[in-house]
């Protein structure tokens, strides 16, 4: 691969049309590339008017309880012997993840646009139910695509989002997973283009949704900025997230990407491990191709079919991952590691018994490198990790691996 | 050859004042031996144009019919390969009629479209229909096509406003493919009387002839588009025969071929008469 210098203005990605390096652009039908064309003017607009920013951040403050904490998690640190680990507390957010932040955002977007109803895919039903949040909140009615297999394993979040008054239509078409739910979105959205607004949960499809996505999640990262300088009088040496389409890593990473000193760590969920078919680390175990509008690594076979992703978590069961993630990939300002169900199991166990804190099955992924991390960066050293989400709604699929009822 | 074959079609059919009647059937569907039957028998059922589907596992424009063809070739091990095989062994007996191969970008990005292209025209494919490759993108496949002379149709829908019409037509070729309802394929209905000022304004634009699909189902419907189009494409209703013929352990070949005739021979007599 022929890799691009690293660039230092990091503004200027993605470029005008929509791509970062040689990822990202705009693969979609005929149909939707009005409604896509017309989504980035209107995003443009809105990023650079001064009222739109200050209603969000409005919000932010009192609906979603931002900034959340930076939290020094000190006996993880102790029992891990290196680094000083901080977490980012994105679980504490209004319900419990930092999916929130971007629905905020795209919520007031599709107002300011005049669209009327809503549609959402989901996995672990995360991205859902901020979709279904924010809808009742506004009142607009909204649908979320979920896979059948998904709404098998995250039932409470199904019923939250019945109770925030969302119809949830489960997907039986291929794996009957997170790619086939946002199949099954796109498909409506190019059915109903007059009055629908999609609202996609992560940093990935065309443009301008990887871009506008990272923009409204880099709140974590920009508070985290802020936070660590006031704790630590620095910048930290490290920040580290789990990545499935990617969004809340892009949003921690994104600020740090011109402070060359800060590594930066997506962490990747590899299932039953990276030697078997059944895994969701698209950068380890993929290769660049095009799907659901952007061109980015993708699982894939011989002939260009989409494999189906496996992760315990079903929010990081994709085959795909936010064009952003592969172009850090390429040109190396990130790298990406990969942690097993079993290893994520490990983290999520230690975690709540140490800290006190139930993690989501994906954060688990990434609390499951620290050990590695921790080390490699020795004592002295000062880590930030991305506490993604909160793990209430991972406890039966947990207790089942466990081999323990509820 | 090629595109050639695209333009002879269109110019023949000028000359005898009716529209073509496209047939979309999914390469491997039911499996690739049926395909092939099929696919060989379209032109003497009245098939002008053939379009053959080659399978993806996210099909997003598609509808269920066409999304189950997609699987079904897929679960037969239905691959880019195949689908030249089938055009390679329909081209040693028809040298005419023009073949467009239908689906979406990834598995040409797999295969490179330098080699795919060669190999395209190799095996006898007059042109490309990717759904997820809007004129934004698609220099490079243009690029690649082009230099092999095979076109590149390029598909305009309800959506597509007088702004960014110049976009979708650059650099086409063949015709033009006019997407008649904003939805999947085989879902809703093309209402002829939206369909002929649109029809009329893509012409115009692209000084090409205009298929319409998306919407067709019936014969009627058929005759509706094809006295105010250059060309009626019709995909679900066929590959549905399929389904159920397969579905009940009937002749296959014989049901879609069936269902070929009456919706060509709509399509032929629609214009009688009003020329």
């Amino acid at each position: 691969m022929n890799a691009p210098s690293k660039p230092n203005d990091w503004s200027a990605y993605p470029d005008a049309k929509g791509r970062f390096g040689d990822y990202g652009g705009l693969y979609v039908a005929e149909t939707l590339m009005p409604l896509v064309l017309e989504l980035d003017r209107a995003y443009t607009e809105a990023k650079n008017d001064p009222s739109f920013q200050s209603e969000l951040k409005g919000y932010l403050t009192h609906y979603v309880g931002r900034p959340s904490p930076l939290y020094f998690a000190e006996r993880l640190s102790r029992h891990l012997g290196g680094a000083k680990i901080y977490f980012k507390r994105e679980e504490l957010n209004h319900t419990g993840a930092h999916k929130i932040n971007n629905c905020m955002g795209q919520i007031l977007l599709a107002q300011r646009m005049g669209k009327t109803r809503i549609i959402a895919e989901t996995g672990a039903g995360q991205h859902g139910v901020a979709s279904a949040t924010v809808t009742a909140r506004f009142g607009l009615p909204c649908v979320v695509y979920m896979g059948a297999v998904d709404v098998a394993r995250q039932k409470p979040n199904v019923f939250r989002m019945n109770l925030l008054g969302a119809e949830v239509r489960p997907v039986t078409s291929g794996a009957a997973t997170l790619k086939d739910a946002m199949n099954e979105a796109m498909r409506d959205w190019v059915t109903n283009v007059d009055d629908t607004y999609y609202m996609i949960g992560t940093a990935a499809g065309p443009h301008p949704y990887p871009a506008m996505v990272r923009d409204f999640q880099a709140v974590i990262g920009t508070e985290t900025r802020e936070q660590i300088q006031e704790m630590e009088g620095r910048l930290p040496d490290a920040v580290v997230a789990c990545v499935g389409g990617g969004s809340n890593a892009i949003g921690m990473f994104h600020p740090f990407l011109a402070d060359e000193s800060v590594k930066i760590y997506g962490v990747e969920a590899s299932g039953h491990g990276l030697e078997t078919d059944k895994h969701a680390a698209s950068l380890t175990g993929g290769r660049p191709g095009v799907l659901h509008g952007n061109k980015t690594y993708l699982l894939q076979d011989e002939d260009g079919q989409i494999l189906d992703a496996h992760s315990i978590s079903a929010g990081l069961d994709y085959p795909g991952i936010g064009p952003e993630h592969s172009f850090l990939h390429d040109i190396g300002r990130a790298q990406y590691l990969t942690c097993t169900d079993d290893e994520a199991l490990k983290a999520f166990q230690l975690c709540a018994e140490l800290e006190g804190i139930i993690p989501a099955l994906e954060s688990a992924h990434a609390i499951a490198k620290l050990p590695q991390l921790a080390r490699e960066i020795g004592e002295g050293g000062v880590i930030v990790l991305c506490l993604s989400g909160r793990g209430d709604k991972d406890i039966f699929t947990v207790a089942d691996a466990l081999g323990r009822t509820i | 050859m090629t595109k050639d074959r695209i333009d002879r079609r269109f110019a023949a059919l000028k000359a005898e004042g009716r529209a073509a009647f496209v047939a979309y059937v999914m390469a491997g569907d039911p499996d690739a031996a049926t395909a092939l039957e099929i696919v060989r028998g379209l032109p003497a059922a009245g098939a002008d144009i053939i379009e053959l589907g080659f399978p993806f596992s996210d099909p997003m424009a598609e509808g269920p019919t066409i999304q189950r063809a997609s699987q079904r070739a897929l679960a037969r091990k239905m691959t880019l390969n195949g689908t030249l095989d089938i055009v390679r062994a329909f081209r040693e007996g028809d040298q005419d009629t023009p073949v467009i191969l239908m689906g979406y970008l990834n598995p040409l990005v797999n295969r490179g479209f330098e080699t795919f292209a060669k190999q395209a025209h190799d095996a006898g494919v007059d042109g490309l229909i990717v759904v997820d490759c809007p004129p934004e993108e698609a220099d490079p496949l243009s690029d690649a096509l082009e230099a092999e002379g095979l076109a590149l149709i390029r598909l305009a829908s309800p959506t597509t406003d007088d702004k960014r019409l110049p976009a979708v037509i650059r650099r086409t070729s063949g015709f033009v493919y006019y997407v008649s309802v904003a939805g999947v394929t085989g879902v809703k209905s093309a209402d002829a009387a939206d369909v002929a000022p649109a029809v009329e304004r893509l012409r115009k634009a692209s000084g090409l002839p205009v298929a319409v699909g998306f919407g067709i189902r019936t014969p009627e419907q058929a005759a509706a588009v094809a006295r105010v189009a250059d060309a009626a494409v019709v995909g679900s209703a066929l590959v549905d025969e399929i389904e159920s013929a397969a579905k009940l352990n009937e002749n296959v070949t014989e049901k879609v071929l069936l269902k070929a005739s009456e919706l060509a021979k709509a399509v032929r007599s629609a214009r009688v008469g009003t020329k």
